[in-house]
């Protein structure tokens, strides 16, 4: 097991109250594994990646726990979690457009970031150079800056960058959001690719993007409202979910050779609630179809079938 | 300008009778003052090219260029080091006070109070407390009125004894809103998505604070360039106030005394030498922000 999490609950502080954006989440993650993590905006997906690995003000670390290779990673403590960033654990950001410094040129900033681990970057040119061929960039960017780069040339520099070190876990938040289709898949092919070589361990890849995932995830974990609703096996996701939330949501997906023309394509009715002041119980039971007295009560996220999560208490075995 | 600076430079020789009639077209004639308005125009064109501001009338028979020549060393000596010292000084300070809430919370308003303050109104409370009670600092002039000036221990002593004061106007009204904006360039820049990104990769504050300094720099430079006009008018309240003999105590001189040749001298001066300045720090841009650098050379590969 690569990354082991137990009911990790985490809030954001706010002047009206604390938002309730991480509710008991639960989850394993194995050795190798790509785990696609989906769900609309604002349902914690970001909070989840982002308090493995940083979690700051006004993120605010309730409870839970969270091990990498066997080891407690200690992610309330800002400064006790320094040791483990980047080299066992790291990040490739939503907003990769704008993470590189724009005033140094990349290698001089890669230069000065490794030698503040105490890494030597001399040491580590072969390596840099030869993933630099990986993702199809010349080496010649390392004498550039930045905004001498288009977007998805920084993309796949931030992604090089981020990987450097092998880490056991890459967070991937949202890195095909803002490329265009061919782009998207390239960079999600080189997200495999890397896997693959071994220049990370297992990968939690967040977008909002179910089509995406069906394509390079090995599993892809469902999240609603700050609770995590299913995770399984892609195809098993795909093609047989069991939770309400998953079905309504791959229904909604558009399909090859049906026209919509003649049939709509329906979405799910009504809205995600509001995270400060959450419903009790089952955060879908308002816009579920199969909602009933039992929902008023959190349902578990327990296995059903081998692999396969999901938190319904249809689903649940008496 | 209204009224007639020959009729007082008539006044105050005290003469009269027909000396009067006599001297006054002297002067008229010496100035060029008789000649029609568009031909004294074209004159102080021509004259302008050669290089020639006209005599000071309030000096008289001294050139214009010679009057300023002889205030310029005070003004660079003033200037320069309190435009730049401030800049570096309130930087720094503004960076340090970015660094945690109670240092923000006690040096801000500190900050803000001195960057409101006006020119003169430090200039005078300086002149009282240092010159009246405590005595440590002349009061008036450039050097020791008992003193002319030769290069001796006592007389650049002297000198810098009635610098002080001054320069010490210039230096903390201006170091505020340094700081001011420094603090507020620092805490946009360590929230900025660099920033972020190195914090996650673990780097240590030392190294992202380091980042932002140089980032948050870059405007600060462009905000000099800003600053320099501004500072040339408080310099001129400053120097009216210590009677500190620069460009600004001459202006004075020159408007009470209805010398316009003095007048228009002086504000070509502090034109010319605004725009040299804006454009000294349009060359450091060049040279500070390695992005206008790469942009220059075009694409490298």
């Amino acid at each position: 097991m690569s990354l082991q999490v137990e009911n990790l609950t985490v809030y954001y502080q706010t002047l009206r109250g604390d938002v309730q954006s991480l509710e008991q989440a639960s989850f394993k993650l194995a050795d190798g594994e790509i785990m696609g993590l989906a769900g609309e905006s604002g349902c914690g997906k970001t909070t989840l990646g982002n308090s493995l690995i940083y979690l700051a003000p006004p993120m605010k670390y309730i409870e839970g726990r969270v091990s990498l290779d066997g080891e407690e990673l200690p992610i309330w403590d800002l400064a006790r979690m320094n040791v483990y960033r980047y080299k066992k654990i790291s990040l490739i950001p939503q907003y990769a457009m704008n993470a590189m410094n724009p005033t140094r040129k990349i290698g001089k900033m890669l230069s000065e970031l490794l030698r503040s681990r105490k890494i030597s970057y001399v040491d580590l040119l072969p390596e840099i150079k030869h993933r630099l061929d990986i993702v199809k960039l010349s080496q010649d960017v390392l004498n550039m800056y930045p905004i001498e780069l288009s977007g998805g040339m920084k993309q796949r520099m931030v992604m090089v960058l981020s990987t450097l070190l092998d880490p056991s876990l890459l967070i991937a938040d949202e890195i095909t959001s803002a490329l265009d289709v061919s782009t998207q898949k390239s960079v999600a092919e080189m997200i495999v690719k890397f896997r693959d070589c071994g220049c990370m361990k297992s990968v939690i890849f967040i977008t909002h993007d179910v089509s995406i995932l069906y394509q390079i995830a090995d599993s892809i974990l469902i999240m609603y409202a700050g609770q995590l609703a299913e995770k399984a096996s892609t195809n098993v996701i795909i093609n047989s979910p069991l939770h309400p939330y998953t079905k309504l949501l791959i229904s909604s997906l558009p399909k090859v050779g049906v026209k919509y023309s003649e049939d709509k394509l329906s979405g799910i009715p009504g809205t995600p609630p509001l995270l400060l002041d959450p419903p009790e119980g089952c955060r879908f039971r308002e816009r579920c179809p199969l909602a009933f007295e039992k929902c008023l009560q959190a349902p578990p996220f327990i296995e059903v079938e081998n692999g396969h999560f999901v938190a319904c208490w249809k689903e649940t075995p008496a | 300008m209204p009224g007639n600076p020959i009729d007082i430079l008539i006044s105050r020789a005290g003469l009269r009778g027909s000396a009067v009639q006599t001297m006054y077209d002297y002067y008229m004639g010496v100035f060029g003052l008789d000649m029609p308005i568009w031909k004294q125009y074209l004159n102080f064109w021509t004259s302008l090219f050669q290089g020639d501001l006209g005599i000071s009338i309030y000096l008289f028979p001294t050139p214009v260029t010679d009057v300023i020549m002889k205030a310029v060393p005070y003004d660079l000596a003033l200037l320069i080091p309190s435009v730049l010292l401030s800049w570096i000084v309130g930087n720094n300070f503004g960076a340090f006070a970015a660094r945690s809430k109670r240092l923000d919370n006690t040096l801000l308003p500190f900050s803000y109070i001195l960057s409101a303050t006006p020119y003169m109104w430090l200039g005078i409370l300086l002149a009282w407390a240092f010159c009246i009670v405590f005595r440590i600092f002349p009061l008036a002039g450039g050097y020791s009125f008992a003193m002319r000036p030769n290069l001796s221990f006592a007389f650049i002593g002297s000198l810098f004894s009635h610098w002080v004061l001054p320069f010490l106007s210039l230096f903390i009204v201006q170091l505020g809103g340094w700081a001011i904006g420094m603090r507020n360039m620092i805490i946009y820049e360590l929230e900025a998505d660099y920033s972020n990104y190195l914090k996650a990769l673990g780097a240590p504050n030392k190294l992202i604070r380091k980042y932002a300094f140089n980032n948050g720099i870059l405007p600060q430079i462009t905000g000099l360039a800003l600053k320099l006009g501004e500072v040339v008018a408080g310099a001129l309240a400053t120097e009216v106030v210590f009677a500190y003999p620069g460009i600004g105590y001459l202006i004075l001189q020159a408007i009470h005394n209805e010398d316009y040749f003095l007048l228009q001298g002086c504000f070509l001066f502090i034109i010319i030498g605004v725009l040299m300045a804006n454009f000294i720090i349009d060359i450091v841009y060049l040279l500070v922000d390695p992005r206008m650098r790469a942009g220059m050379q075009g694409e490298t590969a």
